[in-house]
Parts: structure tokens; sequence; C-alpha cells
């Protein structure tokens, strides 16, 4: 066996807490061997990324504490230090020198007010004693080595011109920039697009590849671990659960915790010739599985809930003294579409696509420039301030973050029972009533009613906001990325929640989202959105498994498939980026065409 | 509960009881001219056995002086924050709530107001008004409210772009509903933590005003007429300064230590 690269043994970190210290992981033992990616996946609070900054000695700046055991780093002369005992002095050596770091929000690791040169040439001025133009030739030389166009003009730039996937760029060649033996990346493209995670993912692999670096990967996306890891240890509340190569992980998992990861995890094709969207396999789920296979609704013939015929949506962009508008934002560009009774239609795309600006207008929480809006027979863009709120009743919205969609200082009962006091529906005991009636719905414990939204977590607190949607008994629920800020396993159950309301309720759901493997789950037809406009639209199986547009072809050959057999980002990807959505005032675009394709499977003429 | 019984609140509560006690008791207790009565003989005493906080330059008991004080000052300072409370806590909601054209007036209107100092804003209010103890009020809770508002204005502005706003509204909530409900319990806290700071300098506004004849009239004793009275002697009697100044120092951290603690017991979040 090689030489371990990395060999962390009973690994133990504290945290200092008012209430006495808190246990961040513990037992933690694995190895890294030069060369190789483990992957450390686990959902929030698992401890993987206490793991990661415990290999740096980082976890000391967040009040943590290593209390146990050892973590052995090999350094670069052949000597074996152990960073938990390690002096100051020493670390400050390794970190950034022989162990480069990447972190999660590309906007926020790099420092706004310096320029990249600067930010790239410190650390090689620091740690290799290079002078300022040797620095400088090292700095351009890695700009090429991460693929960043233009490397002369981007070394002058300041961080927030450049795109996020660009800093991301930025990013990995400072911690390239001293050829470091191991690379820790702490989710380092969670915060992206699926695209630009693939040409990042894509260029990891090829850095890794050509420098012989070992990768510390830690992530909670199992699709990007089926794609990255050669090994992979999973993590669950601080402790190991398991460790394995990636294929022994993914085809014959031994622990029920990774089992039930694995199958709350969406594969995207996995619905190849289903005809509708399927709930989830969750592990001790059979029964409610069962109970809902069982009983296939007679299919009727489709009746039309919402259609919306050429909404355009544009915000003004500000500038000069007198606050004029410059220029405008064509957030959603002259986008059509009709959505029928007890289905789910998906609008996907990237970020700043306008999918959420559609769904907003559609509610006119923004207020639309022109097209119609029909619902149960009124078009809602027609309606006046009152007559809207009336309207309201019919289509209610779940939105992304549970954290930030409950107001902290009301009580659950009280923010569930609210849309149904704006109506006027019930009142004392017909309403509570209603509203036990919806946390028995929503599977949430009675006893949460005089709760507050911070005792729950974020899947209970999405059940909440899912409840308040209901209490109405709307006919339409907008759900704008309703299950992003999810962990897999949650995310799971709250879809499986969602579905099995559609089919009891006859709900209508426009399901925004940015994850393709998501919305081939759950959905009956899907619109793809670029640049404000449905660039295709059509039935599920029409658009994943015929996809004609090139930017949907793109889109779904960037997404990571959570199969190692089916690895994609062998080689450096370059995807086109999302040009601007900005234009002059008075710009007047072309309205948007399709050619049929096939039945109700549309495609933009461009 | 439990917060409440934290150090800070226990000496809040303890300092608070103190002074409203002190405050509606001693009216009660003290003969009404035991803060008028002269002692030629003890004129500038410091504190000894018989003015124990000693006595200022018209021989008048300073204990006596504070303790009738205290019911002056902390009437015209907590009705004077009040009101500023009640006009300016709608006002900056509103502002921040609806934004827009809204927003710029009323923000142009409170930005007038501030660019007067707020003492020379009451001076104004109450030499238009009359001295009074009502004008005084009056007077000053105008000329704390543009303060208030704006900070009420900047919580509301932040409170508004919140998620469960938009929420709340796409539930069909009224904007009166979603100012009351939502936006009201979410700025509180810093609205309590201004009016304990503005309380403090309520109390001294009303000292200002009352040094230029506005506000308490003499004989009367408030414990802002005290602290200007006793500027001409600091050097040589300090104690006239320090027994006004204590017992504004000490109430204000009373309230100061009371509202974090009120903070606190609003916020579910703290446990």
């Amino acid at each position: 066996m090689m030489n371990a690269l990395v060999s962390v043994d009973h690994l133990k970190v504290d945290f200092q807490t008012d209430a006495g210290p808190v246990t961040g992981v513990e037992d933690v033992s694995f190895t890294i061997r030069p060369g190789e990616t483990l992957c450390v996946v686990g959902e929030s609070g698992s401890g993987k990324s206490v793991t990661s900054l415990s290999l740096m000695r980082l976890v000391e700046f967040g009040g943590g504490r290593i209390v146990d055991g050892t973590l052995k780093f090999t350094r670069p002369d052949g000597t074996v230090l152990d960073v938990a005992a390690a002096p100051a002095a020493v670390m400050s050596q390794v970190r950034g020198n022989e162990i480069g770091m990447i972190f999660q929000e590309p906007m926020t690791s790099l420092n706004p007010v310096f320029t990249v040169e600067r930010q790239l040439t410190d650390g090689l001025m620091l740690h290799k004693g290079l002078s300022k133009a040797a620095a400088r030739a090292r700095a351009l030389e890695l700009l090429r080595s991460v693929r960043i166009p233009e490397p002369e003009r981007r070394l002058r730039q300041y961080p927030h011109e450049l795109s996020g996937g660009m800093r991301q760029r930025v990013v990995i060649a400072m911690a390239m920039a001293c050829e470091p033996r191991l690379l820790i990346a702490d989710e380092p493209t969670t915060a992206l697009d699926v695209t630009i995670q693939a040409e990042i993912l894509a260029l990891i692999n090829r850095l890794k590849r050509e420098k012989g670096m070992a990768v510390l990967f830690i992530t909670h996306d199992m699709a990007v671990v089926a794609q990255m890891a050669d090994r992979v240890v999973v993590m669950y509340r601080g402790r190991i659960v398991e460790t394995g190569t990636v294929e022994a992980i993914f085809e014959s998992p031994k622990e029920d915790y990774t089992k039930a990861l694995l199958a709350a995890v969406p594969k995207l094709g996995e619905m190849k010739g289903k005809a509708a969207p399927e709930r989830m396999r969750l592990i001790g789920d059979e029964a409610a599985r069962a109970a809902h296979a069982a009983a296939p609704r007679a299919r009727k013939a489709p009746e039309v809930l919402l259609q919306v015929k050429h909404l355009t949506t544009r915000f003004p962009v500000k500038g000069g003294i007198l606050r004029r508008t410059v220029a405008q934002v064509h957030a959603v560009e002259d986008v059509s579409f009709t959505l029928n009774v007890g289905e789910t239609l998906a609008l996907v795309g990237e970020s700043g696509c306008g999918k959420s600006s559609c769904g907003r207008s559609i509610l006119r929480l923004i207020e639309p420039q022109s097209g119609e809006v029909w619902i149960g027979g009124r078009d809602i863009r027609a309606l006046s301030h009152p007559d809207l709120r009336r309207a309201r009743r019919d289509m209610q919205m779940v939105f992304q973050d549970p954290f930030a969609s409950l107001n902290p200082y009301r009580r659950l009962r009280d923010q569930v029972a609210e849309p149904i006091q704006n109506f006027g529906l019930a009142s004392g005991s017909e309403l509570s009533d209603r509203v036990l009636q919806l946390f028995d719905r929503v599977q949430l414990p009675r006893d949460f009613l005089n709760r507050f939204p911070h005792e729950l977590s974020g899947g209970q607190r999405q059940r909440v906001a899912i409840a308040r949607a209901l209490a109405v008994n709307p006919k339409l629920i907008v759900a704008d990325e309703a299950v992003s800020a999810l962990d897999v396993s949650v995310q799971a159950q709250v879809l499986n929640l969602m579905m099995d309301l559609q089919a009891d309720l006859g709900l209508s759901y426009l399901f925004i989202s940015h994850d393709m493997a998501v919305v081939e789950r759950v959905a009956h037809h899907v619109g793809v959105m670029y640049l404000g406009r449905i660039v295709e639209i059509g039935s599920r199986a029409a658009v994943f498994d015929n996809p004609c547009h090139p930017y949907t072809q793109s889109l779904l050959s960037a997404v990571p498939i959570a199969d190692p057999r089916q690895r994609r980002f062998r080689d450096d990807l370059s995807f086109k980026p999302i040009i601007s959505p900005i234009f002059p005032v008075g710009h007047r675009p072309a309205p948007s065409v399709y050619d049929e394709v096939a039945p109700g499977h549309l495609v933009l003429q461009s | 509960m439990k917060r409440f019984l934290s150090t800070k609140g226990l000496i809040g509560i303890v300092l608070v009881g103190l002074i409203l006690l002190i405050g509606s008791l001693a009216p009660l207790v003290i003969a009404p001219d035991a803060a008028t009565r002269m002692d030629m003989t003890a004129r500038l005493s410091p504190p000894t056995f018989r003015h124990i906080f000693g006595t200022d330059q018209l021989g008048r008991d300073l204990f006596f002086r504070v303790m009738l004080g205290a019911r002056t000052s902390l009437e015209i300072a907590v009705t004077a924050v009040l009101m500023s409370i009640v006009l300016g806590l709608p006002l900056g909601m509103v502002s921040g709530y609806f934004g827009g054209r809204i927003d710029n007036v009323l923000m142009r209107l409170v930005d007038t107001l501030l660019a007067f100092p707020a003492l020379l804003l009451a001076l104004t209010i109450s030499a238009v008004l009359g001295p009074n103890l009502q004008n005084t009020i009056i007077s000053i809770g105008i000329a704390f409210t543009p303060y208030l508002a704006r900070i009420v204005r900047g919580e509301a502005l932040r409170v508004a772009q919140m998620p469960y706003i938009e929420a709340a509204r796409a539930a069909g909530t009224t904007d009166a509903m979603i100012l009351s409900r939502h936006v009201l319990p979410n700025i509180l806290p810093t609205v309590i933590v201004q009016a304990t700071i503005s309380l403090a300098f309520a109390i001294l506004a009303e000292a200002g005003l009352s040094f230029l004849g506005l506000g308490t009239q003499p004989p009367a004793a408030s414990w802002g007429l005290m602290i200007q009275a006793s500027r001409d002697y600091l050097d040589i009697a300090p104690w006239t300064a320090l027994v006004p100044g204590l017992a504004v120092a000490l109430t204000v951290l009373g309230l100061n230590m009371f509202g974090d603690v009120l903070r606190d017991v609003l916020d579910p979040r703290v446990k």
C-alpha cells in the first residue's frame, strides 16, 4: 500500500458554547493517498466542514478545539507533521502552501478591494519568496491553467467585475498557486449554476491529473460525489457512517443511512419511459408509496387551469443624478404557456433566466409590463387591487428559503391561520380545527402549533409554508425553488408530500427550479427558460428525451448524474456564458416564435 | 421569565422600580416646600448629616430636590419620548414599507426637521406655544420625532424586503395587516432600544429648556434645572452637579438594561 498523504485518526472536535462543550465531530478516521480524490459527503450538520477545517487547523477560528486524535500530514520533505499538535508558525507555512483550500462562496472568499493580481501574488511572494515580477508571471500562468479567457486583462480587474464562475476559477488559481500536495474543496460548486459547476468540476479533475495532487472534496450532493470521487466517506451527525470506493458506496452500500441517502437522490434519466411523475423511494415509506401507487387515477380530459399569454416583465435600471431609467432588464420576455388542472409545469433554467420573475409576475407580486394571465375565467392582469387580493385565494406561493419566508416573531398557528383570516373563511373553533387539519395534512406534530419558526428544522418549516399555502384551498401553487434549500433526504420527503397533495386535492403546481433531476421526477410538463424566454416547452418526456433547443441540450449535458459509471466531466468544458438581459429603453425585442417539433413540443426559433 | 432574572435584568428592574417609586411616592412623603426651603447658614454645603447630599447656592437641600425633581423630570421625559414614538413610528413605518413617492415626501419633511438641532427646534416650539410643563413635553416630543422616524424607516425598509412579507402579500394579507402583524413586531426591538437612549436626552433637553426659562419654572425642582444651576459652582461645589447627574445616569442605566432585557423577552429566538 502506498504511503498515505493524510491520515486522520480518531479526530474529535469540541465547540465551546454557553451550555458547555458540544461535540462537532467524534471518532473520525480516514486516509487520503497521493493523487486521489476523497469525497466527504453528508447533510447539513454532519460535521463534514468541521473535518476539513480541522485539517487546516482553521477550526480554531470558529470556536472549535481539537480535543482528541491525530491529523498526520506528510510534508514535501517526507517528514510527517501532526497538524493537531503543530505550532502556529509551522501551520502558517502549511496553509496555502502545502495544503490549498477552495471555499463555497466565490463572491465572499475574494477580498473585494484587491485586484486579481494582488490576490494571486500575495501568497506567492510570502510562501515562495518570489519577486514581484516573477510572482506576476506565475499569476498569469496560473490564470491560463484555470482557463480564464484574456488573463492579462483579468489581472487588473477586481472581483466584482468577474462572473461567479470566473471568480471561482480565480479562487482555484489561488489555491493552486503554490502547487499544494492536497487541495481541500469545501462545497466549491454549491453556489454555482449547473453549467458553471460542470466547468469547475472538469477543471478540478484536470488539475488533479496534471499535478498529481490529492483532493479532499466536501459536498452534500451525491451526484457530484459520483462524478468526482475515488473513495467516499459518508458522515452523519459528526460521525463516519461508511467508507469505501465510490463504486462500492453507490452499488452496494452497507449502512442504512447510506442507502436512505442514495434513495433520496433523484437521478437524471431514471424516469425515462414513465408517463406520470413518481414519488421518491424513501426507506420506511413503502406503505405510503404503495397506497399512492395502487390507485392510479383515471386521467380525465385535461382541463386548463392557468393560461399565460405573451407575459412580459421588465425592471428599470436607474442611473444618473436624476435617477432616470437608463435601461431595462428584460426579466420575462413574451412568455406563453398553459397549465392543466392537477398537473405540474416546471420552469427550469439557470440563475437570472427569469423563472422566478415569471412566477411572481403571474401572482402580480411584481407588476408585468404586458400580457395576459387567465385563471378561472379572469385575467389577473386586468383586476383592480381589491379584486386581485380576492383572486389570490386561488393561487398561493411557496418560497425558496424556509428560514426567511416565515415571520420569526409569530407563532406557527397564527402564520398558518393568517390566509384563512384574510379571507374571513373561518373563525373561532372552526379556525383552530382548520389549522389542526392543515398541520396533520403536512404531517407536522400538533404540539408545533404554538412554536416559533426558529425551533423547527428547514424541512419542518417548509411544511409550515406549504400548510400556509394550502390554508385557503387554492387551485394553483407557485413553488419557487421550494426544495432547493433542503437536505436531500428532507427534499425527497417534501417532494413526496407535494405529489401526494396534488393527487389528493387536484392541485396544480408551477414548479420553478434549477434542478433538472428533481424536475424530471415531479413535472408533467417542462418549460426551459433562457434570457427571459421559454426556449423549449413540452411534455417531460419530450423535453428530456428529445431536447431540441441547443440551450436545453447543453443544460442537460451539464447535470451531474448520481452514478459513478456515467462520468461526464473528464475533459475541459466550456459552456457559453449567459449574456446580459439588459437592453436600452425603447429596445423592441422580436416576439417569441416557436416551431412545433411534435404535438405540444415547442422550440423557440432563433 | 428566566430572562428577566438574569443579573442584568434584575439590576434593570430594581433601578427602574426604585426610580418609579421615588417619582410617585416622594411628593406624598416629603413636605412640598422641602425642596424650596432655603438654609442660608449652609449655602453650597458639602454632604453633611444635616444635608446628606449637600446644598445648592441658595442653601436648598439637594436630597429633597433630587427626590422631588424625579417626578417632573420623568414625567416630561417619558411623555415626550412616548409622543415621539406615537408620531415617529407610524411615519417611519409607512415611509419605509410603501417607499416610492410617499417615502420621498415624508423623508424630505423629516430631513427638514433634522436639519435643526433638536434643542433649537424644541426651543422654538416652546417659545411659540408658551412656557409651561405641557408645552415643554410637546416641544421635546416633536423635536425627537424625526430621529425616531429615520430609524424606524430604515428598519421598515429592511423588513419590507424580507420574504415573509412577500409571502404574507401572496397570502392575501392587506397592507394594514402586514404593517401591524409583520412589520411592527420585527422593528419593535430597535424602537425599544432607541427609546431608552432618547429618555436620557429628553431629561437633558428639558434641562436646556429650563435654563432658558422655557421649561420647569423655578423654584420648582427638576434634574435638568439642577444640572444647569450647578454650572457656575462646579469648581467649588462639584456635588451640586454630581447629585442630579448621578440621578440621570442611574435612571438611564436602569432603563437601558431594562430595555435590553425587554427586547430579549420579546424575541422568541433568544432563549
